[in-house]
């Protein structure tokens, strides 16, 4: 094939995924762009160019503190997530016979087939103050009075980790599975505790699929709605949910699309920060 | 008469008024999540053999860009917040509706609400259901006494116990009647008080939630209170759980409306108006109060003859002469108001 040829088909097969992402992810960009430096007068959509969504985003004391509240939140649910996957992924890959893993992973990612609503729903009735963990902590002594879990950012960590271990464990599986054996060895060879292989060959090695979940689990995290609305019973808001009361009553889709861009903005500073290790490819 | 016996003649009836006029045609209705159930749709569909596709829509700002981003003829029905007509009449969403051919002499007169539903001599919805925005609690759990005012019902006595609605106009209303301000004539500097309102009924609530997640604390023993609850919040959980139930406190509470209207542009004026004659016939409203969503009072009184006495008991039917007396409209505010509540509630819920 001559050059002009293999240039023509390396476009054949870039083109659909290019055209997808312009239609969807550059196009709907630009607008959420444009819409964000438009104002509301009344209930009139003005276009423009103005910053005045940006600057009430911050004069406003409760939507600063919705995006500590998201912040505080997804670092707290991206850290337990990585710190209970690891080990799962690490038995599931070195413990499990090879034959096994495929019913582990099966198990691991089962919480996946039910709905995203109906599992939050789930965790309510879980915690609920009659629910079966007070029950089982009451029936065994731990506690006297069932204690308040649901609605709470507890409820909302849970629910989230619940989901985000699943998809860490994948990742990190992914990445372990493909680690020779042999550097374990070596490093054993040479002297090496246990501790100090994982320390310093296993946990290197793995850190691109760590890096990659975690990253993925913040992104997802921090743009969710679902969770913190049902079981964090609103008694803390998320940008997210500041982002829908804007929607549904009132239709201010500028202030909302400035949110949503500021929201990005964290998405894309997290990115940066995580970018020397992220191997996508490793997914 | 048995229920299947009543729905064959009804469908027979509806059957006999042509509907053959719109065979194998199709109404699209944007519609709160009450008129999805099948047992109130099929009916229509079977007598006038259509289709009616259902969209559920939260928020009357989610269902105005809706319609703005649709082209004109997408959309034939449209079910709106009764407060909110005008807006969609600014906005030139909605049709003027031939009333001539509605049983409007059978609504009952404080839910008419002829100042929402008509602009400039204008009808443009009508009121096909309301309801209450009051206190829902647990009768075994607390002193039914302490429920009869709106202060006690918040107060610290039920502190932990209790969950709010989280909606910021009717819960704003409750909480302006609290401190003896008329709905309607609620105004900025009313929000000062009410905010101190605010305040102490969500240092006392466990949590402020939606539809199902207060009706799951409730049900649940997780509360024993839901501010802002009423009879669409218990009806449908009152044959498994009596205890559960609600009352209008002696200060009163606000009162909800939902209409319905035919879209401006439609292609099916005719069976857009068709559905809306059976959504306003006594069948139609018996149906539509008894959803399996959530109940409410139907607007047309003649639905009585068609409920059932348990039905009407738990929809405290005859009770509504006095609880119609005792309850305002909850509050429409115009634009710059709207944003000062809703800054308001959110600073609320964030502390």
């Amino acid at each position: 094939m001559t050059g002009q040829g293999q240039t023509r088909q390396g476009w054949g097969f870039v083109t659909p995924a290019l055209i997808w992402t312009v239609a969807f992810f550059i196009i709907p960009f630009l607008v959420m762009g444009a819409m964000s430096l438009a104002t509301m007068q009344g209930r009139t959509l003005i276009w423009g160019l103005s910053l005045e969504n940006f600057a009430e985003i911050f004069e406003k004391a409760y939507i600063r503190q919705a995006f500590l509240v998201s912040l505080e939140i997804t670092l707290t649910v991206t850290l337990v997530s990585v710190v209970l996957a690891y080990p799962l992924a690490w038995i599931i890959a070195f413990r499990v016979p090879p034959r096994w893993q495929r019913l582990a992973l099966l198990l691991a990612v089962l919480p996946f087939w039910t709905s995203y609503v109906v599992r939050s729903y789930a965790w309510l009735l879980v915690l609920a103050r009659e629910g079966m963990v007070n029950q089982a902590m009451m029936g065994i002594g731990l506690i006297s009075e069932p204690l308040t879990l649901a609605n709470t950012r507890f409820a909302t960590v849970t629910g989230f980790v619940h989901f985000f271990v699943m998809l860490l464990t994948l990742t990190i599986y992914a990445n372990l599975i493909q680690l020779s054996p042999n550097y374990r060895r070596a490093a054993m060879d040479l002297g090496a505790s246990a501790f100090q292989t994982f320390r310093h060959v296993v946990l290197p090695l793995t850190l691109p699929g760590v890096v990659t979940g975690a990253f993925l689990t913040f992104v997802l995290c921090i743009g969710d709605y679902v969770t913190p609305q049902i079981l964090g019973g609103n008694t803390e808001l998320t940008v997210p949910q500041i982002i829908m009361v804007q929607l549904g009553r009132r239709a201010d889709f500028p202030l909302a699309s400035a949110l949503a861009i500021l929201l990005m903005a964290i998405v894309t500073l997290a990115y940066l920060a995580s970018a020397r290790w992220l191997r996508l490819d490793r997914l | 008469m048995t229920r299947k016996s009543a729905l064959f003649l009804t469908t027979a009836a509806l059957g006999l008024t042509g509907g053959a006029a719109w065979a194998d045609s199709e109404l699209n209705a944007l519609v709160w999540c009450d008129h999805t159930d099948p047992s109130l749709i099929e009916p229509f569909e079977a007598a006038h053999n259509v289709k009616v596709n259902l969209r559920e829509y939260e928020g009357t700002g989610a269902a105005l860009a809706l319609l703005e981003q649709s082209r004109p003829g997408d959309w034939d029905v449209l079910v709106i917040d009764g407060i909110d007509v005008f807006r969609a009449v600014e906005a030139n969403m909605l049709a003027p509706l031939d009333t001539a051919v509605l049983p409007m002499e059978d609504v009952f007169s404080e839910v008419v609400m002829a100042e929402n539903n008509t602009i400039d001599g204008v009808t443009y919805a009508v009121t096909e259901k309301f309801g209450y925005n009051t206190i829902s609690y647990n009768s075994a759990k607390v002193d039914e006494a302490d429920m009869q005012s709106l202060s006690t019902a918040w107060s610290d006595k039920y502190a932990g116990r209790i969950s709010i609605y989280d909606y910021y106009l009717p819960v704003m209303g409750l909480a302006a009647i609290a401190q003896d301000i008329a709905t309607a004539d609620l105004v900025g500097e009313d929000l000062i008080v009410i905010d101190d309102v605010l305040s102490t009924m969500r240092s006392n609530a466990a949590s402020v939630a939606g539809v199902v997640a207060a009706q799951t604390a409730l049900a649940t023993g997780e509360v024993d209170i839901v501010v802002g609850g009423g009879e669409w919040l218990t009806a449908v959980l009152a044959e498994e759980q009596p205890e559960l139930t609600w009352t209008i406190p002696q200060e009163g509470a606000v009162r909800w409306a939902q209409s319905i209207g035919v879209v401006e542009g439609t292609e099916n004026p005719d069976l857009a108006m068709e559905f809306i004659k059976y959504i306003m016939s006594p069948e139609g409203q018996a149906r539509l109060a008894t959803s399996s969503c959530f109940w409410g009072m139907p607007a047309n009184a003649k639905a009585g003859d068609v409920l059932t006495d348990a039905q009407k008991a738990t929809l405290r039917w005859d009770n509504q002469p006095d609880y119609l007396a005792l309850t305002q409209l909850y509050p429409a505010p115009d634009a710059d108001l709207d944003i000062e509540m809703q800054d308001l509630w959110l600073a609320t819920l964030q502390q």
